[in-house]
């Protein structure tokens, strides 16, 4: 049953390090159930921010709310959450039991619960095993769900994974991936999980928050994200790497009409503040949706370049061109010809970038 | 390409031997040499002036039990009292040792500010640059009637008669509590220097206060620290007899001064080495202890 309240709602939350903002005025909501990501780069305060719900750092400035209720100044073990370490964190001198039970002791149950409830949460991880290993004992793939068990096992309203795929080898994180994924959906909990790995973003949340010297430049959809970034870090961060630069003739009920330095015209849909007549307008355009064509498609914007490199990655090949003015773009090709025919273009032969013009999508500018 | 072994050999081969001879020299003409000279001479009997008296008939002298003479002498009451003193003293220093510490290595390995790390852990090994007599001299000039301490007390107004504190139990025990001290927090900070932050992080996430923490993942983890101190504090005081004969009365006799008298005053070697050698017994059974301890925690760390 989602509640009325955001599960999370961070009110224009600013932490300092010394002289270093880590998170500069941020506000979220967080809705109930939601499986929600903090992607960025490192140092972009994203797992300082997730410290910050959990209450392990105090914030200079802002509100924290849980389910409603106020908790900025309330210590870490006071809140309804509970964390995924990066590392685990698993108390080395305790069994895989004692290690998910650590916390039920601070709960109000009555004690005699609480086996049942370990040996429950341990089935849910599949570690029914493994209970009284200690924590040397086992796999990194095996200590992860340890952690996840010891966190999930206190019915926390919200759990906070911080990085909880990075220290797996890159087979098992994709299964992992999945797992957690399917965890979340049966208990129907919150997630706010941090990480920089934009292909984990994409698959395992509803919703992305993508930031940046301790800002949030986006909220969206992983789609949005993805498809429509609003500015030039959250594109680039998610691999769209062609930058345009046009000029602005009209911008009227929200429509742009943009001109590129080769004199030709189109238009397209973008918001925000009205762009002037000739102000430059950067625009972005991912390299999947770009073709390269011996001649200009008449339905298409078109650009002269020259073909610099390739490189054949099996499925798709990468094309690396270059316009008259030396910008580098890149170009991914679905390899769907026939076994045995030739990649089109030769290094240095000249060749056009075409794209529909309804896959620009306009930067705003900070 | 040359056929390489798959694995370098993991033990030195017998070639490693010739080595380790020096090693073997120093240990056996200083150390085992001397303790077997002590063992043997343990089971003889004083001489007139002060050797030892000639056996005529070894063999009578087996068959008579009179070898044992100097170990049976050593469990008479008065020498049992001592003992149980020196044993009872030796833990009070360790525990109030472990008491006193354990704020002081917590503070040097967690709350202290990195930069002054190195000054406060160099200010706790400092004292090991003066001579444990002289520090223990300073003691009598802090502790005796116009000393330091009552002349504050008495200067304040506080006290009209100085307190009686040279001299006593309780100044042997500040003196031996003093001087271990730095084998306790040394143990205790290298311990606790190793904790994992992100552990007490995680506590305090599931859901356990500073106090709870503290007792259930802060103490378990630096018990090797702790054991370790105990050892080394508990082992020396043991024998210890600077302090109590410099800051001991007339009743705060110890082991240790016990056995130093058997060779200094009474001339009795025999029986200085039966109790000297029945301390090195003691101490010998607390070592295997702990390294059966040790062993059993799988850290060569420990020892």
């Amino acid at each position: 049953m989602p509640s009325p309240d955001p599960s999370v709602q961070i009110q224009t939350v600013t932490k300092r390090f010394d002289s270093v903002t880590a998170v500069d005025g941020v506000s979220l909501e967080i809705a109930g159930g939601e499986f929600f990501a903090l992607l960025g780069p490192s140092g972009c305060g994203k797992t300082t921010l997730l410290r910050l719900i959990a209450g392990l750092e105090e914030p200079d400035a802002g509100t924290i709310r849980i389910q409603g209720s106020d908790v900025t100044r309330v210590p870490p073990h006071r809140r309804p959450v509970n964390m995924v370490f990066q590392h685990y964190a698993l108390f080395p001198h305790l069994t895989v039991e004692e290690n998910v039970a650590f916390g039920l002791r601070y709960k109000p149950l009555p004690r005699a619960g609480h086996a049942a409830r370990v040996a429950e949460t341990l089935a849910l991880v599949r570690l029914a095993e493994y209970g009284k290993r200690r924590p040397d004992q086992l796999s990194g793939g095996q200590r992860q769900r340890v952690a996840l068990a010891r966190a999930l096992v206190l019915e926390p309203q919200v759990l906070l994974l911080d990085e909880p795929l990075a220290a797996l080898d890159p087979n098992l994180r994709k299964e992992v991936q999945v797992e957690l994924k399917s965890l979340q959906r049966t208990l129907g909990i919150t997630f706010v999980f941090v990480t920089h790995d934009r292909q984990e973003a994409l698959a395992m949340s509803d919703r992305i928050a993508v930031m940046n010297g301790g800002r949030v430049e986006q909220v969206g959809s992983p789609a949005q994200v993805f498809e429509a970034p609003e500015t030039e870090l959250v594109a680039r961060f998610l691999g769209a790497t062609n930058v345009f630069t046009a000029e602005a003739r009209r911008h009227e009920d929200g429509i742009l009409s943009l001109q590129l330095p080769g004199g030709t015209e189109f238009s397209v849909p973008a918001g925000g503040p009205a762009r002037l007549r000739r102000e430059p307008v950067r625009f972005v355009v991912r390299p999947e949706k770009l073709a390269l064509r011996a001649v200009p498609a008449p339905s298409e914007i078109s650009l002269a370049v020259t073909v610099e490199d390739r490189v054949y990655h099996g499925a798709s090949t990468e094309w690396t061109v270059r316009d008259a003015r030396g910008e580098r773009y890149a170009v991914f090709a679905q390899n769907a010809g026939l076994a045995g025919e030739a990649l089109p273009f030769a290094p240095g032969s000249p060749a056009f970038l075409g794209w529909d013009p309804r896959h620009s999508v306009v930067l705003r500018e900070s | 390409m040359p056929d390489f072994p798959k694995e370098l050999p993991r033990k030195p081969g017998r070639a490693a031997y010739p080595l380790l001879l020096p090693t073997w020299l120093v240990l056996g003409i200083f150390f085992l040499v001397p303790l077997g000279l002590m063992f043997a001479v343990s089971f003889a009997e004083r001489g007139t002036y002060g050797g030892l008296k000639p056996i005529a008939d070894l063999g009578a002298y087996v068959r008579s039990g009179a070898f044992l003479g100097n170990y049976a002498r050593s469990m008479g009451a008065i020498y049992l009292k001592i003992g149980w003193r020196s044993l009872w003293m030796a833990l009070l220093t360790t525990v109030l040792c472990l008491v006193v510490s354990f704020p002081i290595a917590y503070y040097l390995a967690i709350l202290a500010p990195r930069r002054w790390k190195g000054l406060l852990i160099g200010l706790v090994v400092v004292p090991f640059w003066t001579s444990f007599l002289i520090r223990t001299y300073a003691w009598m000039f802090i502790l005796r009637t116009e000393g330091l301490i009552n002349l504050i007390l008495m200067g304040t107004g506080l006290l009209h008669h100085p307190l009686e504190l040279l001299y006593t139990q309780t100044a042997v025990l500040i003196g031996l509590v003093y001087g271990e001290l730095p084998f306790m927090i040394l143990p205790l900070y290298a311990s606790l220097e190793k904790l994992d932050r992100s552990l007490l992080e995680a506590a305090s996430d599931l859901g356990a206060g500073r106090r709870q923490s503290f007792w259930r993942i802060t103490v378990p983890l630096s018990l090797p620290g702790i054991v370790a101190g105990l050892v080394l504090v508990f082992i020396p005081s043991l024998g210890q007899f600077v302090v109590s004969d410099l800051l001991g009365g007339a009743r705060s006799m110890l082991l240790g001064n016990l056995i130093q008298n058997q060779f200094a005053v009474a001339r009795n070697k025999p029986f200085g080495s039966a109790l000297a050698f029945e301390l090195t017994a003691a101490v010998l059974l607390l070592l295997v202890a702990y390294a059966v301890y040790a062993r059993r925690r799988g850290g060569e760390e420990l020892l």
